[in-house]
């Protein structure tokens, strides 16, 4: 089992050692094997761990697969690296490497010909290696580790085409971006870790532990320490996650290729944020009424519908496709933030792990078959593009497919694990249904704009015909689009939940037919407007005057940023820091230099060359002896 | 009586001996050498040494001081004064020979000599006879190893002075 | 036989070792003086005279003072005048030969030996 992790570490080390001598194709099909050989490890470990021998007496284990410490502070504060086993890393083990799997095979095609294929796979691997560590870790520090690990990853992927300033500056951001909210991450861990006294999951999602820390006397600014800790946790989680108001980056992240906006910042890294709260769910519940899962709940549901808004607007179908992710995301936070403990009331924590299940199958496929259509127009924008649907059979089929499910239409995946959380939302908050209500129907109207505009409107002048794309790209779309369709009807309750028993739910017709009902209705608005080509998109812009240019400018939170960054930070602490340093301490540095070169000028005068100073410093040094010769003999 | 001559002549062997040493004068300064070689070889006679204060004269009075005056008049641009010192360094020497000279008196004035009343006169059979003896008292090996120090001085200042031949 | 003169004294009537020690001793220094403060190569060898002769006079003072019987000081400063002397008659060779290489005797002009 051990192998999961290390066999894309070795892929990496291999390809990254030694790129230059191996070139495309056959660093992809090396990239393709290992990750071939972990797809089938993986998922015959977690299909046996739910169906085989993960049930005893009615719960799941929490197997630990291996231990060992690292570093040893006290008997129950170690950190320690390990593989743990239970439903939520075994879920985790089927989505990682089977979007991974499939973004490699697409890249074969997708990434032909392009310089630094090589270095492609290589990170990709190392991708990988991190995420699985990540899911499979065994205590908070490690995974702070593999989070960290998975921000470099997705920093060198995004500034992949490095010549590209802008591609440059985007990953920089990402990086910084989640880098500060790992500082809150970090803060969070060490309070915790500190009041605690413990890093390892299993003690800390322990009922009885919980409750002993409940009692802790040690407050501040009138909520327990244990709150501000998961707060800050959630943090971290955050800005992993796109959540307001940690999600500039998301957008800019679109800079990179294709398949590393699927892999990455569709269905696997930015899900860890969701990941760290649901592995920390009994914690974030039971600390003082649960105060810290009210802040996650209100802030998923906040950005689903500010990314909603705004993704109405977006003319790139990349960005559409990220603020998309960003409100489905958004989801998944709700979702965990409405939810329950126990039985039927952890309602909330399945749905948000199944939405999560889907979300990256038919997110993945809506990157790649994007991907697919900007390899047949060599254009990101929606406006270049028109009646695709003559052109790119395979791609149009599958994006229809990913589109109906993420509208939450039945049969179709998303419609199961959407309604889900909107039945969990209901019982719960009815102001947080209220919204994740409206983004369905919004969801819906988006996704239909971006299908119908790309595969319907009149065909524009191409320069070149566009012609499908290769077997090495449709066929990853047409397996992750079966997973799309049909994985809906895994009956995900009997495997993740709350206490870890399996429960049973079933749908709730009424809430079920508002939510598919609110979809069609955006579905409908979007073939009015977008099917046939038509100025009716323009009028309503304009009628909506300075909302539409507020929504379409992201409501202008990057130029806030930029304010706060360059004119307050950068002015007044970055750069006295900055003098400070080169000052100060580089000052003392070169002082310390510069007075030694210049007190050895000044000595080097002592050997002049002239006999009479020897003389005169022989004369002296010989009194001097022999007036202490003097005294010493004397006494 | 003989107490004032000696103080007198001390008095003027330190004043003519510092002259010596300050004058910027070569010339001058040559001079002033001279007279402390008189006033050292009076201070000879005064203790009834007559053959060391004769040789004083002799070799130092009359030989050396002709050597220096020769060397001088080789050596031209010599009747200009020379440069004066630079008062850091004249302060700086003062500081060093008074702390040298009152280290060495303190040293002599605070060990007790002892004296003796005398009578004895050394004549030059006596000094002679001591340079050439080679008994208990004798200094012939000094005597040999000196004259072979003038010839190698002899020898030495021939090659040194000597022109190459064009 | 020596006619024996009537019993006088060696020393110099009234003045102690002290004395005669201190006038060696200044004039010693002021030898020393001269020898860092000149700037001309002669004059630092007329320094070294009076150094030499200072010593050449207490040789023989400590001699007549202490040791009336023996002879070792007086023999001894016959030849530090020896020696005095053929020192000087070198150095001034090596002065003269310096100087037909660079017209100088100046002591600033010898300083090729530093840093």
């Amino acid at each position: 089992m051990i192998l999961i992790p290390l066999i894309p570490l070795a892929v990496f080390l291999l390809l990254g050692i030694f790129f230059r001598r191996i070139k495309e194709p056959v660093s992809g099909y090396i990239g393709v094997a290992g990750l071939t050989i972990v797809s089938l490890i993986s998922f015959y470990i977690a299909i046996s761990y739910f169906l085989d021998f993960g049930l005893v007496n009615g719960e799941y284990q929490k197997i630990i697969v291996f231990r060992s410490t690292w570093i040893h502070f006290t008997d129950n504060l170690k950190i320690e690296m390990g593989i743990l086993l239970d439903p939520l890393s075994a879920v985790m083990l089927i989505v990682v490497p089977l979007i991974s799997w499939m973004v490699h095979i697409y890249s074969l095609g997708y990434m032909k010909g392009e310089g630094g294929f090589t270095r492609f796979y290589a990170f990709l691997s190392l991708f990988t290696f991190s995420m699985l560590g990540l899911v499979l870790s065994v205590n908070i520090f490690q995974i702070y580790i593999f989070w960290e690990l998975v921000g470099v990853s997705s920093y060198s992927l995004i500034g992949f085409y490095y010549k590209k300033k802008s591609a440059v500056l985007a990953a920089k951001k990402a990086f910084i971006v989640t880098r500060f909210a790992d500082l809150g991450f970090l803060i969070g861990l060490l309070i915790l870790s500190y009041f605690a006294g413990t890093f390892d999951f299993l003690t800390l999602t322990n009922l009885d532990f919980i409750q002993t820390l409940n009692g802790q006397a040690v407050t501040f600014m009138g909520l327990s320490v244990i709150t501000w800790a998961l707060i800050l946790i959630f943090m971290g989680g955050a800005g992993k996650s796109a959540m307001f108001p940690l999600h500039i980056w998301l957008p800019d992240a679109m800079e990179g290729p294709t398949p590393v906006s699927a892999l990455i910042h569709a269905a696997t890294m930015v899900v860890a944020g969701v990941f760290l709260v649901a592995r920390l769910f009994p914690m974030f519940y039971f600390i003082e009424d649960g105060i810290a899962l009210e802040v996650v709940a209100y802030v998923g549901a906040f950005t689903t519908l500010f990314a909603a808004v705004i993704a109405l607007t977006q003319y790139d179908i990349k960005r559409v496709l990220a603020f998309s992710t960003m409100s489905q995301i958004g989801y998944m936070m709700l979702a965990l933030g409405v939810s329950g403990y126990g039985e039927h009331e952890g309602l909330g924590y399945m749905a948000s792990m199944f939405h999560l299940f889907t979300h990256a199958m038919f997110k993945a496929l809506l990157f790649l078959g994007a991907g697919a259509i900007i390899h047949a127009v060599h254009s990101n924008f929606m406006q270049d593009m028109g009646g695709l649907r003559k052109h790119l059979p395979v791609t149009h089929i599958t994006f229809l497919v990913a589109a109906l499910a993420i509208s939450g239409i039945p049969p179709f995946a998303g419609f199961f694990s959407k309604d889900e959380i909107l039945a969990a939302a209901f019982e719960h908050n009815k102001l947080i249904w209220f919204t994740g209500f409206i983004v369905a129907g919004m969801t819906a109207f988006y996704m239909f704009r971006l299908y119908f505009r790309i595969f319907w409107w009149n065909d524009p002048e191409y320069k070149h015909k566009p012609h499908e794309a290769p077997k090495t790209m449709t066929v990853p779309l047409m397996i992750l689009a079966f997973m799309a369709a049909f994985s809906g009807f895994i009956p995900f309750s009997d495997f993740v939940s709350t206490d870890y028993s399996p429960f049973h739910t079933h749908i709730e017709w009424g809430l079920a037919g508002a939510s598919v009902g609110i979809g069609v209705l955006g579905i409908l608005l979007a073939v009015l407007f977008y099917k046939k080509e038509n100025d009716l998109s323009d009028r309503f812009a304009r009628a909506f005057g300075i909302f539409y240019k507020w929504t379409f400018n992201k409501f202008y939170i990057d130029e806030l940023y930029f304010f706060i960054t360059k004119k307050i930070i950068f002015k007044n602490i970055s750069a006295p820091f900055a003098w400070f340093d080169r000052h100060i301490v580089d000052g003392t540095m070169n002082g310390i230099g510069n007075s030694t070169v210049w007190i050895s000028e000044k000595i080097k005068g002592l050997q002049s060359g002239r006999v009479q100073d020897y003389a005169m410093y022989f004369v002296s040094g010989a009194t001097v002896i022999s007036m202490i010769l003097w005294f010493l003999l004397n006494n | 009586m003989e107490r004032v001559f000696f103080y007198f002549i001390a008095v003027a062997i330190i004043v003519f001996a510092f002259m010596a040493v300050t004058n910027r004068n070569m010339m001058r300064s040559i001079i002033y050498l001279l007279f402390v070689l008189i006033g050292v070889s009076s201070i000879y006679f005064m203790i009834e040494y007559n053959f060391l204060g004769a040789v004083q004269l002799t070799v130092y009075a009359g030989g050396i001081i002709i050597l220096y005056i020769n060397s001088i008049m080789l050596i031209e641009k010599i009747g200009t004064p020379m440069e004066k010192v630079k008062t850091v360094r004249k302060v700086v020497a003062g500081i060093i020979s008074v702390f040298g000279l009152a280290l060495t008196l303190f040293a002599i004035y605070s060990y007790p000599f002892q004296t003796v009343k005398s009578g004895n006169v050394t004549t030059v059979s006596q000094i002679g006879q001591a340079l050439l003896g080679y008994g208990n008292n004798g200094y012939v090996l000094p005597f040999e190893v000196i004259s072979i120090l003038l010839l190698a001085a002899m020898v030495g200042a021939i090659m040194i002075a000597k022109t190459e031949k064009k | 036989m020596q006619k024996q003169k009537k019993n006088r004294c060696i020393m110099i009537n009234g003045v102690s070792i002290y004395e005669i020690l201190t006038l060696t001793s200044i004039m010693f220094f002021i030898g020393v003086y001269g020898f860092f403060t000149r700037k001309n190569l002669i004059a630092m060898l007329v320094s070294v005279e009076l150094i030499l002769n200072s010593a050449a006079v207490n040789f023989v003072i400590i001699n007549k003072y202490m040791f009336p019987g023996k002879l070792g000081g007086d023999i001894f400063s016959i030849f530090i005048i020896a020696v005095a002397a053929a020192e000087t008659a070198l150095a001034l060779a090596i002065i003269i030969n310096l100087y037909r290489l660079i017209m100088s005797v100046k002591t600033k002009d010898l300083e090729t030996m530093k840093y």
